[in-house]
């Protein structure tokens, strides 16, 4: 059975609905994100799931108890807020022994427990000093530690690295999915940053203007993307417009407008005549020099129209004959090679029969 | 240090000296071994010996302490109710009924009081009366006070504590009134302030028996303007000078440990 399950909730402020009917279920010990844009509702189902919101319509089920009615003290939910909400006037270890305290906890246990969630987030020697003596990163951890000391049944996790600059972020970010893993709590996680969603989480949903478009693993949501929002929204992709000219159980051909027929895949159901977007990711763009000899089945002409060097990797922005961009990763492994290709350049783009995606309007 | 920088402390000093020295004239001369304001003979603390042998301007001085304490006392409690109240819940009319008796000239206050006393109520003016008055005009100094206060603080901390299993109670009790405090301190001690010396409200609201010693004063001087008089001034000064540092020093303080940083995270 699910430890979390919200079913049909449905949450509407004076002039719009900001979750729209949103079923998910949550399993025990799982990383569950919800992912989307501002505006799209993932923090408000938050709010619902701790209490501090109540939904219109709907249940919210915990260990298949409704918690609607039940007030935020009374859930075995906590919080970790993205300003980290630590209590100013006390210590860093009374702010940990907060949630003990309140739940009626005996001193003796209350240290030890405090000491351990210390330790857990390596602070332990930070007991006595106050929030405001401590650097982001080390809030961020008390932060933590605070959420879980008690052993909530469930840690919602509010955009927690969003203050963060990005180097300590990737480090927070390795300590989370540690954290997690070593104490079996189930995380519900809420970021609009696709890059962090794909890296910490089992599970993703993709929400949008209050609903979801897609719950998967996050290799599935990135290869497998539902619609074009969510194709568009997790990582970068190129889009063409295209009709299917022959559905086959195994392949699609699609007539990609103004270039010719490219071979691509698509969801079930897909029939010939549908219209919509021929989806690629960069990654599985190959760019050759144009006297290569094509070896994969859509091969097109194109001309480099811009790139960009990041360092590791480099994307080169081309120019199809149809007058459409398509971008192409290329991974700078070759040391002091910064660019095979220069603006204006003619080359050969090319993808594997089943890397393209077909996605309807 | 240019040409203008010379004139700018000339004339800081100019204004610090108009408002300072008067009240050091004062001082000084409540220690002046003569009867009259006119120069200065010698030392001595026979002023203030007289003044604690002045019976009425000792029951003066108990009278205006019992209703600067009930008042700021009242005017605290309330007022932290409604600066809380008014951040809370983001009120557009009660904060207007709040903040005007601050804004509203004293005169007008103590008219519209009188009336309503006298006409309304049908009370017989006395001390309650005033302690009434006071806290009427205390209550907006606190309330703003205490909102301001809030407005600087992360939402989310209040959350934080019901999400952690804190009561609604429990949470004003052990998060929201201890980081107000400050707040509700300074609120407490300027209504006092306000209260102790206030002259046109009280003169209103008062009764004929018992002697306020803002009133008392002004009516000592009306005979003569005896150093006794610049004793007690310089009591009352020296108490609201302790106050408005003690005030000061509290939000100072409790300023630089809640607001500093952790507004930066957003």
């Amino acid at each position: 059975m699910a430890l979390l399950e919200i079913r049909n909730v449905t949450r509407r402020f004076s002039n719009y609905t900001a979750v729209d009917n949103v079923s998910i279920s949550v399993k025990a010990g799982e990383f569950f994100t919800l992912l989307g844009p501002s505006g799209c509702g993932k923090t408000t189902l938050l709010r619902m799931i701790a209490g501090f919101d109540l939904p219109d319509s709907g249940q919210i089920l915990l260990d298949g108890n409704d918690m609607v009615g039940t007030p935020p003290e009374k859930r075995p939910v906590h919080t970790v807020f993205q300003t980290y909400a630590l209590f100013p006037h006390m210590t860093v270890a009374d702010n940990i022994a907060f949630p003990l305290k309140m739940a009626g906890k005996a001193t003796q246990e209350i240290k030890t427990r405090v000491g351990e969630a210390l330790e857990s987030v390596r602070l332990p020697s930070f007991g006595n000093r106050f929030p405001h003596e401590l650097s982001g990163g080390q809030k961020q951890r008390v932060a933590f530690a605070r959420g879980l000391v008690n052993r909530p049944r469930l840690l919602l996790l509010d955009e927690p690295l969003g203050a963060l600059d990005a180097k300590l972020r990737e480090e927070m970010q390795i300590e989370l999915i540690n954290l997690q893993k070593e104490l079996g709590v189930t995380f519900v996680f809420v970021t609009h940053a696709q890059d962090e969603a794909l890296a910490l989480s089992h599970r993703i949903a993709v929400m949008n203007h209050g609903i979801v478009e897609q719950i998967d693993e996050p290799s599935r949501i990135y290869s497998f993307p539902r619609n074009r929002f969510v194709a568009d929204f997790i990582g970068k992709i190129s889009m063409m417009s295209a009709q299917v000219v022959e559905a086959a159980p195994s392949h699609l051909k699609l007539d990609v407008k103004e270039l010719g027929e490219v071979t691509a895949v698509g969801k079930a159901g897909v029939k010939t005549g549908d219209t919509g977007v021929m989806a690629i990711r960069p990654e599985q763009v190959r760019i050759s020099h144009l006297s290569d000899e094509p070896r994969l089945k859509n091969h097109f002409p194109g001309k480099v129209h811009d790139f960009l060097y990041v360092g590791d990797v480099t994307t080169y922005i081309v120019e199809l004959s149809n007058g459409a961009y398509i971008e192409a990763l290329l991974p700078n492994s070759a040391p002091g090679r910064a660019k095979f290709f220069e603006v204006g350049d003619q080359v050969g783009v090319s993808w594997r029969h089943d890397a393209g995606i077909f996605l309807n309007d | 240090m240019g040409r203008s920088n010379i004139w700018l402390w000339s004339l800081a000093a100019l204004i610090y000296a108009f408002l300072y020295i008067p009240l050091a004239i004062v001082v000084l001369y409540s220690f002046n071994d003569s009867r009259l304001n006119a120069e200065w003979v010698g030392f001595t603390l026979f002023w203030y010996k007289a003044l604690f042998n002045n019976t009425e301007m000792l029951t003066a001085a108990r009278n205006s302490l019992i209703i600067a304490l009930s008042a700021s006392f009242s005017a605290t409690l309330l007022g932290t109710m409604a600066g809380l109240a008014i951040h809370r819940y983001k009120l557009k009319v009660l904060p207007v009924l709040v903040f005007t008796p601050v804004a509203m000239p004293e005169i007008l206050l103590g008219v519209s009081l009188l009336l309503f006393f006298l006409q309304v109520l049908n009370l017989t003016l006395g001390m309650v009366s005033i302690i009434i008055a006071h806290t009427t005009f205390c209550i907006g100094f606190v309330a703003i006070i205490v909102r301001a206060r809030l407005e600087g603080m992360d939402e989310n901390i209040f959350e934080a504590a019901r999400d952690l299993g804190a009561s609604p109670w429990q949470t004003f009790r052990l998060v929201t009134l201890p980081l107000i405090m400050p707040a509700v301190v300074a609120g407490a001690l300027m209504s006092f302030t306000l209260s102790i010396d206030d002259f046109v409200i009280t003169f209103f609201t008062k009764g004929v028996g018992e002697p306020i010693l803002p009133i008392q004063i002004y009516t000592m001087i009306k005979v003569a303007v005896t150093p006794e008089v610049n004793a007690i001034s310089t009591l009352l000064m020296l108490l609201t000078l302790i106050m408005i540092t003690i005030a000061a020093r509290l939000e100072a303080r409790a300023s630089a440990r809640t607001m500093s940083p952790d507004k930066a995270g957003k």
